[in-house]
């Protein structure tokens, strides 16, 4: 599905994002919520678009979680 | 207190800036990290190691992706990501509003410093492509049905970055989208930012959906 790939790669997310600096700053609050179960797409909306669209930004994202998991 | 986070792409968070009453342990993080003295030297001591166990986390985690790295290159690179980290987080104390825990949101400096170094790192000594010399890969990979049904989208996203764009959003786009390049690698060459490339991206990739759409594709599963 490598073409499927390239075409997201190349189109990104449909709906509206944020963008990276704002990821950043909300992505303890994101992964806390999702981490608890919550809805953190509908509390931080925007993000996970962003997280969609942006390699670096969901990389740091998948860590953050994987490390906070181990003490949450 | 609500605000609308400045610098969105598109001013969609609306994010709540209510100080969240602190827990005990991020209460006792501030405090401790706020006094003088010896008290504010061992929790600065805590804090670099705690920022030093996530930075570990980061190289150890990207390990496997980083084969030519020696380990010692490795821990070298995640003792500075948990300086760096030590630096950012002591000088945006006072932004931190208890939202999430205070060892969440240091976490993430140290997460981001390692990410970014070790993603330099990687490309260091490479050359950055930035002409689309992965447009083949469009050619091969899936069934030919599929390959059919994909090839008018294909062909037309062709034409599209071919002519819809800045020579400045075709060139962050390819290399981002197409060749691979790590967003922070390509901030370094170009001496730019993160966030001003994303920006980039974004409006050059808002500028090929909405030729799509004039042209009548359906983009719908492409969401
Ligand atoms: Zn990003």
């Amino acid at each position: 599905m490598k073409d499927d790939k390239k075409l997201h790669a190349l189109l990104g997310p449909a709906g509206p994002e944020v963008g990276c600096d704002d990821c950043f700053e909300l992505l303890d609050r994101y992964v806390e919520a999702e981490l608890a179960g919550g809805d953190a797409d509908a509390l931080l909306p925007g993000v996970r678009a962003h997280l969609a669209g942006c390699p670096a930004c969901r990389e740091e994202h998948e860590s953050l979680r994987a490390l906070v998991a181990e003490s949450f | 207190m609500r605000a609308v986070a400045a610098g969105s792409v598109e001013a969609v968070a609306v994010i709540d800036l209510v100080d969240e009453p602190l827990d005990l342990e991020s209460r006792a993080w501030l405090a401790d990290l706020r006094a003088t003295g010896a008290a504010h030297d061992a929790a600065v001591a805590r804090l670099h190691a705690l920022l030093l166990r996530a930075a570990r986390f980061e190289t150890a985690r990207r390990r496997p992706t980083l084969p030519h790295l020696r380990g010692d290159e490795l821990d070298d690179i995640a003792l500075e990501a948990a300086d760096d980290a030590l630096v950012s987080v002591l000088r945006r104390l006072d932004d931190f509003r208890g939202a999430s825990r205070f060892t969440t949101w240091a976490y993430k400096f140290a997460l981001l410093e390692a990410a970014v170094k070790l993603r330099k790192r990687a490309w260091q000594a490479r050359e950055v492509p930035l002409e689309p010399e992965s447009w083949q890969l469009f050619a091969g990979g899936t069934a030919p049905d599929e390959a059919a049904a994909r090839s008018e989208l294909v062909s037309a996203v062709r034409i599209a970055v071919a002519t819809e764009l800045t020579p400045h959003q075709h060139r962050v786009l390819v290399a981002l989208a197409l060749n691979g390049v790590p967003i922070d690698v390509l901030a370094d060459r170009l001496g730019t930012t993160r966030g001003a490339l994303y920006k980039t991206l974004h409006d050059a990739r808002r500028r090929l959906r909405a030729a799509l759409a004039e042209s009548g594709l359906d983009l719908e599963e492409m969401g």
